[in-house]
């Protein structure tokens, strides 16, 4: 038992993380990844959103009509969602007008029904809910990671602070044009997951 | 291995129709209702933000307050003490009475009918602009703030067009008397981040002020392409990379300044102060 949680808690992190090995949710992860402050808002969110769906979904797997399982999914989804953008509006304003349209989409992010249907239909709640926040600790990873490189090279800050100083406010350094634009964070997960299979070869698929 | 786990071992049959049904009537009433009275509830909420955030940029662009930190909302509310805002007719630019400036959006007007005109039927020089900009509503009634505050008089102008990818919507501040620009602002975009989105950047905002605002009876400042000012009296470089959303600024302002704009309210306010 003791070590099936300790997988249930790691395994998303690195061997089964949602973005670099099931490649999930990568919609988002290009979209608002060009800060490191959108990205860490979009991590609240979507944690938010998966421990609760998995929660919810988990406690009335049994009740829940195999046959309109993915509507029912998508419904519960699509509710917390929606909290999660209106909360957002009404206490954080100045964020909820960056991410614009991408909390919405997180109703769109494959993690969420991903864990919900693989996971969450099969499992008690305790279980779903420690399921749902460490994949989305594996997204989070991985989103603050990309961030952290885009701001960094793209615009010379972190969190709006400067750290490296751009010509155009009369430093030195000159910032790297490709890391605001999405492919810029195809690049970097890229490298992630080369990093990733060079560390434990044994993600790779056989040949 | 918490993956490969399906319901596939549970049959679809095991609910009768009635079931099923009732079941999917129960989950929309719950999720309807928690949706509708958490909205309701932040309602009110989300609006003062919204109005809060116009406040902000109306300070900004006005110089009122200088800086990245936002002042506090008792600070705004101390601040617009001096600001008085009114609805003016655009064609005319006779103030009108009896709208609430505060309320009324004039986007949002335009494309009521009624509340607004077609751009194709402005007259040539504000319709090509209008073209550029890819406006093709312009409202019959516009909102403007006159900031009284000693030593800092102006005038702020609500601006609008598209750029690239999104509408830019903005703050013009203008110093008639001087007949000069105040400052510029955008307080909702979604140009891309780093190339269009400099619209934002303060040093190129910097660029702004001082500039001449007519020149006779038309407008005269304006955006060009980077690297391309000739007169800097009256000429904003553009954004390098940008150049889309920087000539749609220059676009934008020209249709807001002229007579399709706030041109008549303009002239009205000139020959009352002579």
């Amino acid at each position: 038992m003791k070590r099936a949680t300790r997988e249930l808690l790691l395994d998303p992190l690195h061997l089964q993380n949602p973005i670099t090995l099931q490649v999930l949710g990568i919609c988002s992860a290009l979209a608002i990844t060009n800060k490191l402050e959108t990205s860490l808002v979009m991590c609240g969110a979507l944690t938010f959103v998966l421990v609760c769906s998995n929660t919810i979904i988990s406690c009335l797997r049994n009740l829940i009509p195999g046959s309109i399982r993915i509507i029912t999914q998508l419904a519960i989804i699509a509710t917390l969602v929606i909290i999660a953008d209106q909360i957002l509006l009404a206490f954080f304003y100045d964020l909820a007008k960056e991410l614009t349209v991408f909390v919405g989409l997180i109703i769109t992010n494959c993690i969420v029904m991903g864990r919900a249907e693989a996971f969450a239909m099969a499992n008690p709640p305790g279980r779903s809910a420690l399921d749902g926040l460490s994949n989305a600790m594996g997204y989070n990873l991985i989103l603050v990671g990309v961030g952290f490189f885009r701001e960094l090279l793209g615009a010379g800050k972190l969190l709006g602070f400067s750290v490296l100083k751009t010509v155009s406010e009369g430093g030195w350094y000159e910032p790297n044009g490709l890391m605001v634009l999405a492919p810029a964070a195809f690049l970097i997960i890229g490298l992630f997951i080369w990093v990733q299979r060079w560390l434990s070869p044994e993600m790779n698929e056989e040949s | 291995m918490c993956g490969q786990i399906s319901v596939a071992g549970r049959d679809a049959l095991d609910f009768s129709n009635r079931y099923i049904l009732g079941f999917s009537l129960a989950l929309c009433l719950v999720c309807s209702t928690a949706v509708s009275a958490l909205a309701v509830g932040l309602k009110e909420r989300q609006e003062a933000n919204r109005v809060l955030d116009m406040k902000v940029n109306i300070l900004k662009v006005a110089r009122l307050v200088e800086g990245e930190n936002a002042p506090t909302a008792e600070e705004v509310e101390a601040f617009f003490k001096d600001i008085e805002a009114s609805v003016v007719d655009r064609e005319s630019g006779a103030t009108l009475d009896g709208i609430d400036p505060w309320t009324f959006a004039p986007l949002k007007e335009a494309r009521k009918p009624g509340g607004g005109v077609d751009a194709s039927e402005l007259p040539e020089i504000s319709r090509t602009l209008a073209k550029r900009i890819a406006l093709k509503r312009i409202p019959r009634a516009l909102v403007v703030y006159r900031v009284n505050k000693p030593g800092k008089e102006c005038l702020v102008l609500p601006i609008w067009g598209n750029g690239l990818w999104s509408l830019l919507e903005g703050f013009l501040a203008v110093n008639l008397d001087e007949n000069r620009v105040v400052g510029i602002t955008f307080f909702a975009h979604k140009e891309t981040a780093g190339l269009g989105g400099e619209v934002d950047n303060p040093t190129w905002k910097a660029q702004w002020p001082g500039k001449t605002l007519f020149d006779g009876d038309s407008p005269a400042v304006t955006v060009v392409k980077k690297g391309a000012v000739r007169d800097s009296g009256h000429q904003v470089d553009g954004i390098a990379g940008a150049t889309i959303t920087s000539l749609a600024v220059g676009n934008a302002v020209q249709l807001w300044l002229g007579d399709s704009g706030y041109g008549p309210f303009l002239d009205i306010l000139q020959e009352e102060s002579r």
